[in-house]
This record gives C-alpha cells, structure tokens and sequence, in this order.
C-alpha cells in the first residue's frame, strides 16, 4: 500500500487470540517499518491492546504468527522485552514514589545502574518536561503529568520499538499536544512507535493508520490514503432549517448520505460538481436558504464510518 | 427517524435564554474554580462548554443544577435564579454524567422504569414515555437485555433515554460519547439534533476537541474563565492567533528538526512547529510573509520543502492557541 521497501520491523500474519467464546483479534495481518508511526485506531473493545500485548509477547497467540524486531512472540520472549518498551493504559507508576523514585525503580527492574543511570534519568526527566517536578508523588501530577512519567519510565532501558497503548486517553488537549510533541522527537532518533488510540483525529499525526473494527484491521495506509478510499466525494453546506434540509438531502438523488456536522452539513455525493447542483437545486426548490456550499477534504472519522457502513452493508448481502 | 417527542408544553423561555450566567463565580477557600464567567446559551441549541479537566467545567455545571451555591453572580436556568429555586428548575432539567449510573444487573426496561418513577412517571404516562425512549435508543426488541450486557454505543443511548424520560427542556450531558465507536457516535449526536430541533436545549462538556466540531456554539473555558466564545466556525477565524501552514516536504523527520532548530535560534519566528505524519504543520503569524523564509530554512538543512499551503485550523488549534494567549497574560500580569 505505502511505498516502504525497508524490511519491516514489526510482522504479522493470521495473527489471532480467541479468550473464551470472544474473538478478540481475528487474523492480523500487519507490516511496521522501522522508525515508522503507525497508529491504531479503533473503538473500545475493537482488539488494540490485546494486538498490542501480543506484540509485546505479554500475551500467547491463539493462531498467527508474529516477529518483533526479528525474533518470534512465542520463542523469544526475553530477547523481545529488551528491545520494546511497552506502556500499558493503565500503566501503573507507583504513586507514593516521587517522579525520580518512580524511574530509579524502572531503572533497577531493567538493570540500568550507576553512571549510566543518573545520565539517562536526568535527561528522561528534560525530555518528559517533568525536572521541574521530580520531587513531587506521583500521585500529585495531572493526569497529562502521569502519562508523560509513565512514557519515561517505558524508554530507560532505550528500547528501539515502543508499543504505547492509548496514550492519551482521557488526557486535556495541551498535554495531549505536547505528548504527541515528544513522539515526535523519539521519531526524529529513529524510534518504531505503535499507538493505540480511539481518537480518530490523532490519525493525522501517524505515518500510517490501522482501523480496527471486531479484532479485524479493516483498512491500512496513510491518513490520505484511507481518506482517498472513500467513495465520491464530500460537499459541506450551511443551511438555514438544518433538519429540513437534512431529510430532504437525505431523499433527494445523487446524495449517497447526509451528516449533521455543528451548524454544516455534510453530504456524501459522486462527484463535487454535480452533486453542488443537485444540493443547491433541491434546497431553492424546498424554500430553503444555505451558505457557505463547498467540496471538503473527508476526516478520518467519517472514511472510518462510510468504512465500516460498507462492509456491514456487504456481510448483510446474500 | 421520526421525532416523537415534542414537549407537551412549550418551553418555559421560548424567546429568552435557556442558560444566562452573570459574572459566576465560586471560590473554594482561596481557590478560585469558577472566575466570573458569563454567557448565555438560546433555547434549542447545542451548547459546547469545552475546557481541560479541572478547568471548571463540572463546577460551573453543579451551579446550573442548583447543587452548589455561587460565591458571586448568578445563573438563570429557564427562567429561574437556580440558586434559589432549585427545587422548581430541577424537574425540567436532564443530565447525563460521564459514568451515568445504569443498574448492570436490570434490564433495560427495568432501567427505564426505574428512572420513570424516580422522576415520578406513573401509570400510562410512564408506559407512553419508556416506549418513546426505547424508540429513540433503537432498543424496541431488545428490552429484556441486561444493561452489562449492552456495548458502549447502546448504554450511552438508553441513558439519554432514561434522562429524557420526563421531557426535560435542558439536557446536561457530561463527556458523553467517550470510548464510543465513531458509527455509534454518529447515530448518537444524530439524536442530539433531533431533540434540539423539537425544541430541547444540549448542554455538553468535553476536553474532546474533536466531538465539539458537532456543537453549534462554543464556550472554552480554561483556569475558570471563558477564553473564547462563538460558533465552531466563528471560533476559528476569530480566535485563532496565526494562521496554520500545512508542509509536504520529502523528507519529514528532518523538515521538523530543521524548523524547530530555526524557531530556537531565533531565525525564524514560529509559534508551533509539529509533525503530522507526512506533513509538518507550523502555526505563524502572518503566515504568508514567512512562506519565503520557511523554504530557504528547509533547502538550507537540504530537505525539498514541497507544496505550502494555509489550511483551517482545528477547534485543538484554536483552543491551544487560546491558551497560550491566556498563559501570557497572566504571566504579564505578575508584577516583577
């Protein structure tokens, strides 16, 4: 789909774990290259961190096979933990330790010692923003806080792969940007990151996406690839009776779907010439005044929607 | 779908304001939670109060459901001083918190019963109200169903259900589509409109700048006070300090470190420089004019800057721009 001729880093096939009656993760098949952001977008319960624990070999595969960074999932457990740094969502820093207690204590568990660790945990705390902080209980930090200590506890022992699963959950929207800002940077130093996330707009932020829908990964590429997928094209338009103009668009021929969008609408046509047409037609017909008509770029939340519509629309078809 | 549920009586202020707060304020102790807020939110509308978490948004909400007593100014809930009438404004009101209690271990139609009585519906009435409900939360057939055993999308619908069981004019909803699939998301804020075009106002919190696009006013609010205000639209031609250039150089990593070593030399003046996969947005003031100087940074570090082009910000754009405004402020305000 994309055009990386490296060999991946991350590799999947027919991966698969079932707990009980519950397929969680329905035959995966994935290729990361290395230094890549790849992000995995999906709702609640649709299979990211159990995918992600497969990947960090917390947990066994049912069916499939999997490599990180060369080595098997099943096999390797050891020689995998050493290169990966795998943040849980619930990631649990020790929340009557101080900031620098919580990375002393990550340091010993992966057995970073001496000169080596003062240098690394004063230059994690820097990098994380958090030196003003260090004596402070975990328990005190903000929430964004919180994540950014955990991220730096997941890098003392420098894995080159990081598996982060959702991030920035539940985070406010600056802490969130300045997450994503420090990926950015381990990104610049060569770092493969897999993200899990449910929110669709930090698609924008990944080199490649992975939507998964029930345990599948129901479509992969870059943001603009994924948004390309969707079929026709999208026209935004201000009308002044929104619901009116709604049912009526939603009846009228040539719109394939209309969505309620804050004080726009967005109708889902063929293509953008004639569909202005036949938008602006139905609504002088039906007395109903608009503004501001004009083809727009679909987000990754509605090629997400149309996606998933689609392929039910097809399980449906004899 | 049909709108079934036209309020038997006309909205207490059909002109007027659903929501009028006055310079509201509520200290605690000497912290300041809530620092003179005002606004006012039409009947019918769907009101975003946007802000990160302990900006003030679950205190200013307690406030408008007579929970909590102001410190100074005043809300008017439809009509009413909420303050001291909270007894008369609370049956007309609906709320929807974050982590809405549904009784896991009923079923859906003995949830709805439950919150049918609670809000003292009795008899036929009750009956004619849990069946408009389970219309609107597409769960007819499947009333027996344990609410454990319903997913995110449809919990979330049978708790706007039980909130609008006795037809309240203002619904409050609390960060309501959370871990929520986007189709669910989708048919959720669908029902949104379809109650707010009948007449009922949308009162809806969240930190999620992604889920405010669906609102049709706006209120940020950020260490207790109102940063912006206006539609989604309004918000970010307005608010929005410096405009938001999207590159597409060939090589994106480098085009990032290139800029971001410019911004710290003091080369080129940029208020954000971030990656977005292939492409690398940078915020500016006066974007245009710095175009040339970007370009000569980027050839300068060896990378092809590609095409250039302003593109509109997010509702995160603006909110984080307005932060930062208010940051400044702030710190100038100290005296030295």
């Amino acid at each position: 789909m994309s055009s990386n001729h490296q060999p991946a880093i991350i590799e999947t096939t027919g991966l698969r774990r079932v707990f009980g009656e519950t397929v969680a993760v329905a035959g995966l098949d994935l290729a990361i290259a290395p230094g890549e952001i790849f992000g995995l977008l999906g709702p609640d319960g649709a299979g990211k961190t159990t995918t992600l624990r497969l990947l960090a070999s917390i947990l066994e595969p049912t069916a499939g096979h999997a490599t990180v960074a060369g080595f098997d999932v099943r096999r390797d457990k050891a020689a995998i933990k050493r290169r990966i740094g795998y943040m849980a969502q619930a990631f649990s820093l020790y929340r009557d330790l101080t900031v620098i207690e919580n990375l002393n204590f990550f340091a010993d568990v992966f057995g970073v010692r001496g000169k080596q660790r003062r240098a690394r945990v004063d230059r994690l705390l820097a990098f994380a923003r958090l030196t003003e902080f260090k004596g402070r209980r975990a328990e005190q930090l903000s929430g964004g806080m919180q994540k950014k200590l955990g991220l730096a506890c997941t890098l003392i022992h420098e894995p080159e792969i990081l598996l982060l699963d959702e991030p920035t959950t539940g985070v406010d929207p600056v802490s969130r940007r300045e997450f994503w800002d420090i990926l950015a940077d381990l990104h610049l130093q060569g770092a493969t990151i897999v993200i899990s996330t449910p929110y669709m707009d930090e698609a924008e932020r990944c080199a490649r996406i992975g939507l998964m829908h029930a345990g599948k990964l129901i479509e992969h590429g870059t943001p603009a690839e994924i948004k390309r997928s969707v079929p026709g094209q999208l026209i935004e338009v201000r009308p002044a009776q929104r619901l009116a103009a709604r049912k009526l668009l939603a009846e009228t021929p040539g719109v394939h779907e209309v969505q309620s969008y804050g004080e726009t609408l967005h109708v889902f046509v063929d293509n953008a010439r004639d569909g202005q047409k036949i938008i602006g037609r139905a609504l002088k017909q039906a007395g109903i005044e608009y503004s501001g008509m004009r083809p727009i770029e679909p987000r990754v939340e509605e090629a997400f929607i149309s996606l998933i519509r689609r392929q039910s629309e097809q399980e449906q078809a004899p | 779908m049909k709108f079934p549920f036209r309020p038997s009586a006309p909205p207490r202020v059909a002109h007027g304001s659903a929501i009028l707060v006055e310079n509201l304020a509520k200290d605690f102790g000497h912290f300041r939670a809530v620092d003179n807020i005002s606004f006012q939110v039409p009947p019918g509308r769907i009101f975003g109060f946007l802000g990160p978490n302990g900006s003030g948004k679950t205190t200013t909400i307690r406030m408008l459901l007579g929970l909590l007593h102001p410190t100074s100014g005043a809300a008017t809930v439809l009509g009413y001083d909420v303050a001291r009438h909270a007894t008369q404004v609370r049956p007309r009101l609906g709320y929807v918190s974050q982590r809405f209690s549904l009784y896991d271990d009923l079923t859906v139609i003995e949830n709805l019963k439950f919150y049918g009585r609670t809000y003292g519906l009795m008899g036929s009435r009750l009956n004619e109200r849990i069946a408009v409900a389970l219309k609107l939360a597409d769960l007819v057939g499947r009333e027996k169903e344990l609410a454990r055993n319903l997913s995110g999308g449809w919990r979330q619908r049978l708790a706007l259900g039980a909130a609008i069981l006795h037809q309240p004019d203002l619904v409050f909803l609390d960060e309501p589509t959370a871990g929520v699939d986007p189709v669910s998301r989708r048919i959720f804020w669908d029902l949104l409109y379809d109650l707010a075009a009948g007449g009922t106002t949308i009162f809806v919190t969240t930190h999620y700048m992604d889920e405010a696009e669906n609102c049709e006013d706006l209120a940020f609010i950020y260490n207790g006070r109102i940063i912006a205000r206006g539609s989604p639209a309004q918000v970010k031609t307005a608010m929005m300090r410096g405009q938001v250039l999207e590159l597409n150089p060939d090589n994106p990593a480098l085009a990032l470190s290139a800029l971001r070593a410019a911004q710290a030399a003091g080369a080129l003046s940029l208020e954000e420089v971030s990656l977005y996969g292939a492409q690398v947005h940078v915020v500016a003031l006066a974007a245009e004019k710095i175009v040339p100087s970007i370009k000569k940074a980027l050839k300068a570090a060896g990378v092809d800057p590609g095409p250039i082009a302003v593109i509109e910000p997010t509702l995160e754009d603006v909110f984080i721009s307005c932060v930062r405004a208010a940051d400044e402020e702030d710190a100038a305000a100290i005296p030295s």
